[in-house]
């Protein structure tokens, strides 16, 4: 038998898992693949921000402010201090990225957790989590970050808090109403019957089953906490001056509106383009794990 | 039927408790003194503590609460540090503003969304429907303020058609149904209506597709049911949901209009907001996400009765 030969019927003995038909489906979606190859471009543009960009962003020349896009040495013009935009926008994909996706990491592991454990345990813990999450998803997100960062004042941490304090309601409803569900299947009760641990159930049984569905519903947040975050900046909480952020930039760059208006409206196209790619890739990634809500 | 009301009630009054208790909190979460922003630096320490006394903040915050929460009550909500006006008056013309802009909004993003939703199910996998969902992922994805900045540079920077900010020539204060001031209404409306554009479409696309594909259509076709008869049960078991989403969006739009407003410089409650916010006005800005925040809550509650109302299934459930 030849070595080809022998490598077909290893594939073949090898029955494929859940996980690999989720990315076989998902690499075939070229949709989903194009919005991953932009966010992985908007990332390496942000890690490599220093060797890319070809000026200094917070430099700028008052001789030179406001000039038009195609300006020799200044491929999209110059901002409302002289700053190369095209230097600016390269580094704000850090601030911008960071700022966005970073609260809806960090509201996955908490949301999971609260919501993890108010479906496994059930009863009085399940009230009292699920109750006071109520309450925060009781408000319109917009509203609540607004609310918190304002009341917090401006700044990168207070930002992040906000945002995060946001995106934990929604992410743990989902988890809880998940873990029930999962819950109820016989194989936990299978496993409780031969004596499993409620930790190893949680660990083996119910966390690999919930995992997905909850990871799914995060990624599709992270376009409205993007969004927001910007939004945040462009009210002038979060990101502070004279930091590149594309929110921020769109927010000083607002009154030249009249001078140059395609300039001015090139930070936002950023936050766009970012935004509609990690919607994209939510979608492939749903459809491919084959998830309806 | 009645039972459901009352039980979501009853659900709702310990949510509405816990809004309350959080825009509280927000004034005690805030760094440093809320009093700090009305006192001149140098204030003498005997001052600081007369001020302190005649804001109640010298005493316990349960306290604090009780009074605060007693006085609301009574449709009290403090007044404005900036100012010196009472918040509730200050609120009560803004939010006139921002509910006719985002009523406004939620019924175009209703009617588009719709139509987008409905075309791109009823003819699923077709290029119809690659359009109507793409139209409706850039929805969901755009940026509205920036949206709103690009609307601005089109309609008024370039093509001088549409005014660029403000409600209307004289302000805020006489607003009227002619076409001087409809026309400010224009771009802040159309702007905002994408989010719920976006949102519907995607909603009644997913509808769509999942009615279509049961049973009962199958059936009714097989008896001969034609189109427009299929199409009204697609319309029967769509609407409610439908209709539901509207009402959320309605909600989030009043709640989220401070990032539209602020391009357009719509005196709405957003404005308002922004106002409290760079003023370090705690008050105004207690008050106002306080009356979003119960507007939202009875929105929620609202539309989960008429959504029971109109399909039982939902009480079931």
């Amino acid at each position: 038998m030849s070595a080809a030969a022998l490598d077909s019927l290893a594939t073949i003995e090898k029955s494929p898992g859940y996980w690999s038909g989720v990315m076989r489906r998902f690499r075939r979606d070229p949709v989903a693949m194009l919005a991953l190859a932009i966010i992985l471009g908007l990332v390496l543009m942000a890690i490599f921000a220093p060797w890319i960009a070809p000026n200094d962003p917070y430099r700028g020349q008052m001789l030179r402010r406001l000039r038009p896009m195609g300006t020799p040495g200044f491929p999209l013009g110059t901002d409302e201090l002289g700053r190369d935009m095209l230097t600016r926008l390269i580094y704000g994909a850090r601030l911008s990225l960071l700022m966005g996706v970073t609260p809806v990491i960090i509201a996955f592991f908490i949301g999971s957790a609260i919501g993890i454990a108010a479906g496994y345990v059930g009863g009085w813990l399940n009230t009292v989590l699920m109750r006071t999450v109520d309450v925060f998803f009781a408000f319109p997100s917009v509203l609540l970050a607004i609310a918190l960062s304002g009341a917090l004042g401006a700044g990168i941490f207070n930002g992040l808090l906000s945002l995060t304090i946001v995106f934990v309601p929604p992410i743990a409803r989902i988890a809880e109403s998940v873990t029930t569900a999962v819950r109820k299947i016989e194989y936990v009760e299978a496993a409780r019957a031969s004596g499993a641990s409620s930790f190893t159930i949680v660990r083996v049984h119910v966390l690999g089953n919930v995992i997905g569905p909850i990871f799914v519903y995060a990624t599709g947040l992270i376009s409205v906490s993007l969004i927001l975050a910007s939004g945040l900046s462009f009210l002038g909480l979060g990101v502070k001056p004279p930091e590149p952020e594309w929110g921020l930039m769109l927010n000083t760059l607002r009154n030249a509106i009249y001078v140059q208006p395609w300039v001015a409206a090139l930070p936002g196209a950023m936050i766009f383009i970012t935004s509609i790619s990690f919607n994209l890739l939510s979608d492939g990634l749903r459809s491919a794990m084959d998830l309806k809500a | 039927m009645l039972t459901y009301i009352a039980k979501r009630l009853i659900y709702t009054l310990p949510v509405a408790l816990g809004v309350s208790i959080v825009c509280f909190m927000l004034v005690h979460i805030a760094p440093g003194d809320p009093l700090t922003s009305v006192l001149p630096p140098d204030a003498s320490a005997q001052l600081q503590a007369e001020m302190r006394k005649i804001y109640g903040f010298d005493r316990p915050l349960i306290v604090q609460y009780g009074l605060w929460a007693l006085k609301t009550l009574q449709g009290d909500l403090g007044v404005s540090i900036a100012t010196g006006r009472p918040v509730a008056a200050e609120l009560g013309k803004a939010l006139g503003n921002t509910l006719m802009l985002a009523v406004l909004a939620t019924f175009i993003g209703f009617v588009l969304g719709c139509l987008f939703g409905f075309v791109a199910g009823y003819f699923q996998n077709s290029w119809l429907d690659k359009l109507a969902s793409f139209v409706s992922i850039i929805g969901v994805s755009v940026p509205h303020y920036w949206l709103g900045m690009v609307l601005v540079i089109i309609f008024s920077v370039q093509l001088n058609w549409l005014p660029a900010t403000g409600a209307g020539p004289g302000g805020s204060a006489d607003w009227a149904w002619d076409w001087v001031h409809v026309k400010h209404l224009i771009l802040p409306a159309v702007t905002m209506s994408v989010i719920p554009m976006g949102i519907v479409a995607r909603t009644v696309r997913a509808l769509v597709a999942d009615i279509l594909s049961q049973e009962f259509i199958t059936g009714q076709r097989a008896k001969g049911l034609l189109d427009g008869g299929v199409f009204r049960h697609v319309v029967k078991n769509a609407a409610p949901t439908a209709l539901a989403v509207m009402g959320l969006q309605l909600g989030y739009l009043l709640g989220g209009s401070i990032l539209i407003e602020t391009v357009f410089s719509w005196p709405g409650t957003g404005f308002l907001l922004g106002q409290a916010i760079f003023q370090r006005d705690l008050p105004l800005l207690q008050g106002t996400i306080l009356v979003l925040a119960m507007f939202f809550v009875a929105l929620n509650l609202v539309v989960d009765v008429i959504q029971s109302m109109l399909d039982p299934r939902v009480q079931r459930a």
